[in-house]
């Protein structure tokens, strides 16, 4: 098969075109620019200048074409922007799905169709499995390495024509192994973390460049208005958490956490954690990678990146779904909420501002 | 067997029509290359080792001059076009304003000194700078002007009217420099008859080595010129380092090849495009008068990075206008000033090298039709 890899530059998909070159496959590597190398981009996340240098190397090595492309505007306009703007609605957005989705299944998998491959690879570590009913996608072997929740949004065309040899991986170091076994020069890279385009952590500056209304301190409220405190920027809070609340922490006798985030007025507003939580939510905007199920269904849905996931029931709706908790929990608006079957993913969506207070 | 083999060979092998990024080594040039490369001495030293040197290097500087019709002293060695564009745009633009082609290289464009007072010209829809705008621009300033106007174009290589342009900067007394780094060694010109003040070539462009080039300069020598980097003196004093001997031996020999045994490509480049344009592509900047070499073809709704990658893997170089550092494909600001904002991104530039063939153009036609004809995703990148 010709098959397109697309390449960070990082020990993974180095060893995803290594290992699929071995198998015989014609391969051809593409590592896509998401911004200017010569900015600020962060040391040890994906595709700054060195990275392209990297995947560089490791086709060269190889002996096979490798390709740099310009998704610039696209990454700005498609995930930049509506990251930050997604904090200004008082969401916490999550970005890696956004590129997936985007820059990554839609931009890159087209190029690799009108190249002529008959699928595209990636180094995620999410397992493809082909089911009785078509392509299933399921958490990997190496659950400290799961990506699957970030991948939730993949539709069942764009899994059909991907491949992700990573899923079946024990662990990290068998890759690295593998790395080593293929001469690779990125075997002892580490790994990236966090968001790739921005340095030091500090998103908080990217969206408030992009958003000034958004910095500067501002009230800590209760849910009736009284101000109980005071913090340094919006930015720094998400519902559902409990840290950085000061004195506020504790009201009354009880533990407090984030129940809204009204960016405009730069208000983080705070309930008693023990009462706050909800047993329903919606979903808008939600994929399913098996039939919908018109009467609903019984699964576990994973609400962030690192949690367990809660036993839950999915109803869809005209714009999206209604999730019933079997047990309350503080979702937060703007991150995804994954349907699970055990390992396979059955769909997924996110997570809608409105539903939480509604749903109480 | 033989014929199955020789068959193959045929298929792997690389057809490389991207003459306008650079050039195959012309023989005539390797053969001057190797042998200046084989000389110790240092052109500027006193001994006989520095003498031998400095014959080699005076005697191409005497060659290129002639060649452009220029004293030798005002023919100023550089490390290639970029520096070539950027030490006149330096050194001779004192107290000027800089008057700029829309449609030039980036070594022009980014060469404007900073702090300096610039107006981008604007080309009409074929490509060609609009002389009224030139003349507008010069009327409404006193200021003497510094304009900068390519010879043919590296993306569509569409020659602006250089006899009028020169003829109206002349009237305005404005300094007019060329960059002719696609022009040279492709078309007959000396700096006297495009009426430049100075002028700027490079050498792989034309099939010598890469790492020389030239600034060409009209008027006595030597023509005064303010060093980007004074280093030793070097050439007069205006342009400081030990010179490159076997580049710049190179770049004498392989423009003498080029002059001496001139070949017209257009038949050959008229022959691919009338079968690009058949399988739907837009020549851009075909209306006007160009290079003979070069095509500027849009496959419309078809990305070029795309259509690259595709040829590239079909063993065909060809390029989509210039290429950053990263190797990623860029917005083409030709296309773009041309109003051809559309195309701009869909459009790759086929150049051909001097020692194309008749079976190059044929794989290039059959590879092309085949991606034309083929389903187009549409894509967002």
């Amino acid at each position: 098969m010709r098959i397109l890899v697309a390449m960070s530059g990082g020990v993974d998909s180095s060893v995803v075109a290594a290992r699929l070159q071995a198998e015989g496959h014609e391969v051809i590597g593409a590592t896509l620019q998401l911004y200017d190398s010569r900015g600020a981009a962060k040391k040890g996340a994906c595709c700054a200048g060195q990275d392209i240098r990297d995947a560089r190397a490791v086709a060269d090595r190889l002996g096979f074409p490798h390709y740099v492309i310009d998704a610039e505007r696209r990454f700005q306009d498609s995930v930049i922007e509506r990251f930050a703007d997604a904090y200004a609605a008082g969401e916490t957005p999550v970005p890696c799905v956004a590129c997936n989705q985007g820059v990554k299944f839609t931009d890159l998998l087209g190029l690799a169709k009108e190249i002529g491959a008959d699928a595209m690879a990636t180094g995620h570590y999410v397992r493809r499995v082909e089911g009785p009913q078509g392509v299933e996608l399921h958490r990997p072997v190496d659950s400290a390495r799961d990506q699957s929740w970030f991948l939730f949004a993949t539709t069942r065309e764009q899994l059909e024509f991907l491949r992700f040899p990573l899923g079946d991986m024990p662990d990290k170091a068998a890759v690295r192994d593998d790395a080593e076994k293929f001469g690779l020069v990125v075997a002892g890279k580490p790994d990236s973390q966090d968001l790739c385009f921005v340095s030091d952590g500090s998103y908080v500056d990217l969206v408030e460049r992009m958003h000034p209304e958004m910095a500067g301190p501002g009230e800590i409220v209760d849910s009736a208005g009284q101000v109980v405190g005071h913090h340094e920027g919006v930015m720094r809070f998400t519902v559902g958490q409990s840290k950085r609340l000061g004195n506020a922490a504790r009201l009354n006798g009880e533990r407090q956490m984030v129940v809204g985030v009204e960016p405009g007025r730069r208000r983080v507003i705070i309930g008693p954690r023990e009462h706050s939580f909800v047993s329903s939510l919606s979903v808008r905007d939600v994929n399913w990678l098996v039939d919908a199920p018109p009467e609903g269904l019984s699964c576990h849905v994973q609400m962030r990146a690192r949690e367990v996931p809660r036993p839950a029931r999915i109803v869809p709706t005209a714009d999206g779904a209604l999730v019933h908790l079997t047990e309350p929990a503080m979702p937060a608006p703007g991150q995804a909420c994954v349907f699970y079957d055990g390992t396979r993913i059955l769909g997924g969506g996110f997570i809608r501002r409105e539903a939480n207070a509604s749903a109480a | 067997m033989m014929s199955h083999t020789h068959n193959r060979d045929a298929q792997n092998r690389v057809v490389y029509l991207d003459a306008n990024a650079t050039e195959p080594l012309r023989p005539q040039a390797r053969e001057a290359l190797i042998e200046a490369a084989t000389l110790t001495g240092n052109p500027s030293s006193v001994h006989k080792a520095g003498r031998l040197a400095r014959a080699v290097l005076e005697t191409a500087r005497d060659d290129v001059a002639q060649m452009f019709d220029v004293a030798p002293l005002n023919c100023i060695f550089t490390s290639g076009g970029t520096e070539a564009n950027v030490l006149a745009m330096h050194g001779l633009s004192h107290g000027h304003r800089f008057l700029v082609g829309a449609t030039e290289h980036d070594a022009v464009r980014k060469g404007v000194p900073e702090g300096t007072p610039c107006q981008i010209l604007p080309v009409k829809m074929d490509g060609q700078l609009d002389l009224d705008a030139l003349e507008q621009a010069l009327a409404q300033d006193e200021t003497p002007a510094f304009v900068c106007v390519m010879l043919a174009n590296n993306e569509t290589g569409v020659l602006h009217p250089m006899t009028d342009i020169s003829a109206t900067c002349r009237k305005y007394g404005a300094h007019l420099h060329i960059d002719a780094v696609q022009a040279a060694g492709r078309m007959a010109f000396s700096v006297a008859t495009t009426g430049a003040n100075s002028l700027a070539i490079s050498g792989h462009k034309i099939g010598g080595p890469k790492g020389a080039g030239a600034l060409l300069l009209a008027g006595p020598a030597p023509a005064r010129v303010s060093p980007l980097f004074e280093g030793g003196g070097q050439e007069q004093g205006r342009r400081g380092g030990t010179q490159p001997l076997p580049a710049i031996a190179g770049l004498s020999a392989a423009l003498k090849a080029a002059m001496e045994t001139p070949r017209d490509l257009s038949t050959l480049r008229n022959k691919l495009e009338q079968a690009a344009v058949s399988a739907g592509a837009v020549v851009c900047g075909g209306a006007a008068p160009r290079l003979g070499n070069t095509s500027s073809l849009a496959l419309p709704g078809r990305q070029a990075q795309g259509q690259l990658m595709r040829l590239d893997l079909a063993n065909i170089c060809v390029s989509a206008g210039s290429a950053c550092s990263s190797g990623k494909v860029a917005f083409s600001h030709v296309l773009q000033a041309m109003g051809l904002e559309d195309l701009a991104g869909q459009a790759i530039r086929v150049s051909l090298p001097w020692n194309v063939e008749e079976a190059d153009i044929d794989k290039f036609i059959q590879a092309y039709a085949g991606m034309a004809q083929s389903a187009s995703p549409v894509l967002g990148l």
